[in-house]
């Protein structure tokens, strides 16, 4: 095994209930005791001391239940929210493909969305323009780059999203269900672009419900159930329990 | 490092960018409507004050703007900042950026805007048979120094607080009608009775306004009133920035 790309060190997230204060200023000084000790309180853990590594140049998957906690284990991987317990090691510069359209405004054209989503993503303009001509032939989005993607089909907008993540060079890739939207066409450009990507030595964490992807694609995968990791290791073996579970 | 500084103003130039372009997106007479606001606002008051009340004050129009344009920019970004990060959620939630970028965007677009307005009020004083004075050249940018550092600190604080506490957006309009009328903006300093001489030098926009005017007026600056506004945004912004610190890490949380 070489260094790591992402450590996690027994990391706990729990997120705070915040309905109390959503009720209104009525009801919280109406049930006065009970709202401030449901606002201590009322804590939702996500995920519990949760350990694993991913090594430079590995492809992770990341499977479980709706809700069980995969999109928080990639924000907080991304750096977007703190785990409330542990310590998190990330080494390389990130690029997150975490929704459709994230990171997007609707009013601005295809091309200055690129320019947008290059910057935020911690590049210079200069660094982005030399990419453009690469990022629009890969979206395949012709003479779309230049309207607003408020028109945009979903499609579409998956097609600009990962054109524009991938092509970034980034050192850490992280994708959430991003495939699944979409033509089969760019669904396959898209998985042979990750195979590239994993031939480069690109660390890619990977979250899917498309277990063919998975298997196609990861070196490990991490099945999270109950807020913990249930198992960690081989995709086939790891699926197959998964699956029967 | 240096392209660390080279990014910073890439990502704050696109922001402001993506800002000025959906401000006015699908209407025909876009920046002219920046303009328009104040010089309607001019109108009331003119009217009001003095058509109806006969105000004692000379050249009582080009008295108004001097004082309204810089206002403009300040309550328009005051009055955005609560929504300045609920409205960017898609990015917040995504990506890991310096999330202040996005205020000192907002600032920066309404700080362009009153750039844009200054024209006005130079064309106002050539109807007035006066002249913009030399003391423009620093006395502008000295006074868009301090105005964009109190209002960005203002903002921040602002936006910042609003995400765990969204009644704030309200108290914010509430918050900039009272400032408006307690600020020597539609009045002179001057008509403030004896006893309320205090209200004054306790509102903390006042200092700058005033210096606005006396500026666009007879291009001149009073000393005492830079070091108290600036000492006004230097303090907001220590305050603004130890709110930010202490909430922005939840940001993606709450939203």
């Amino acid at each position: 095994m070489n260094e790591p790309a992402i450590l996690f060190d027994r990391v706990s997230k729990s997120y705070h209930l915040y309905h109390p204060m959503t009720g209104g200023i009525k009801s919280f000084l109406f049930h006065l005791p009970e709202a401030v000790k449901t606002l201590k309180n009322s804590r939702y853990e996500v995920l519990r001391e949760v350990t694993f590594q991913v090594s430079k140049g590995e492809s992770l998957g990341i499977i479980g239940r709706n809700g069980v906690g995969k999109s928080t284990l990639l924000g907080l991987i991304a750096g977007i929210i703190k785990p409330t317990k542990g310590k998190i090691t990330v080494q390389g510069r990130i690029a997150p493909l975490l929704e459709l359209g994230g990171g997007f405004h609707p009013e601005l054209t295809g091309r200055e969305n690129i320019v947008m989503k290059g910057v935020l993503l911690g590049l210079t303009k200069n660094e982005v323009f030399q990419k453009m001509d690469e990022i629009i032939e890969f979206s395949e989005l012709g003479d779309f780059i230049d309207q607003p993607i408020r028109i945009y089909s979903s499609g579409m907008l998956a097609r600009l999203g990962f054109s524009v993540v991938a092509n970034l060079d980034p050192e850490i890739l992280l994708i959430d269900e991003i495939l699944a939207v979409g033509d089969t066409n760019f669904q396959k450009k898209c998985l042979d672009k990750m195979v590239a990507f994993k031939k480069s030595g690109v660390t890619m964490v990977f979250v899917s419900h498309s277990m063919g992807d998975i298997i196609s694609i990861c070196d490990r995968v991490v099945w999270l159930d109950h807020h913990v990791v249930k198992m960690i290791g081989e995709p086939k073996r790891v699926i197959e329990n998964y699956l029967k579970s | 490092m240096n392209s660390k500084i080279q990014h910073s103003i890439d990502l704050i130039t696109v922001l402001t960018q993506k800002e000025m372009k959906v401000r006015y997106k699908s209407t025909f007479f876009g920046y002219l409507w920046s303009v328009a606001y104040p010089l309607a606002f001019a109108l009331v008051f003119f009217i009001a004050f003095k058509v109806i009340m006969r105000i004692q004050i000379e050249n009582y129009a080009l008295f108004l703007i001097t004082g309204l344009f810089p206002w403009q920019w300040f309550a328009n970004s005051v009055n955005a900042s609560p929504t300045v990060f609920l409205g960017n959620v898609s990015i917040i939630k995504k990506i890991d950026f310096p999330r202040n970028s996005l205020l000192i965007a907002t600032v920066l677009q309404d700080a362009i805007h009153f750039v844009l307005s200054i024209p006005v009020i130079v064309l106002f004083l050539f109807l007035h048979d006066q002249t913009p004075s030399i003391s423009w050249l620093y006395g502008i940018p000295i006074l868009m120094g301090i105005q964009f550092l109190l209002t960005y600190s203002l903002s921040l604080m602002i936006s910042s607080i609003n995400l765990f506490f969204r009644d704030l957006e309200r108290l914010t309009l509430i918050f900039t009608t009272f400032l408006f009328y307690f600020t020597p903006i539609i009045y002179p300093e001057s008509m403030i009775p004896e006893r309320y001489k205090i209200l004054f030098s306790i509102t903390p926009l006042s200092p700058l306004m005033v210096s606005w005017r006396h500026l666009f007026l007879d291009g001149t600056l009073n000393p005492i009133f830079l070091i108290v506004s600036f000492g006004y945004s230097v303090l907001l912004f220590i305050i603004g920035s130890l709110v930010y610190r202490k909430l922005s890490w939840k940001f993606a949380e709450v939203l």
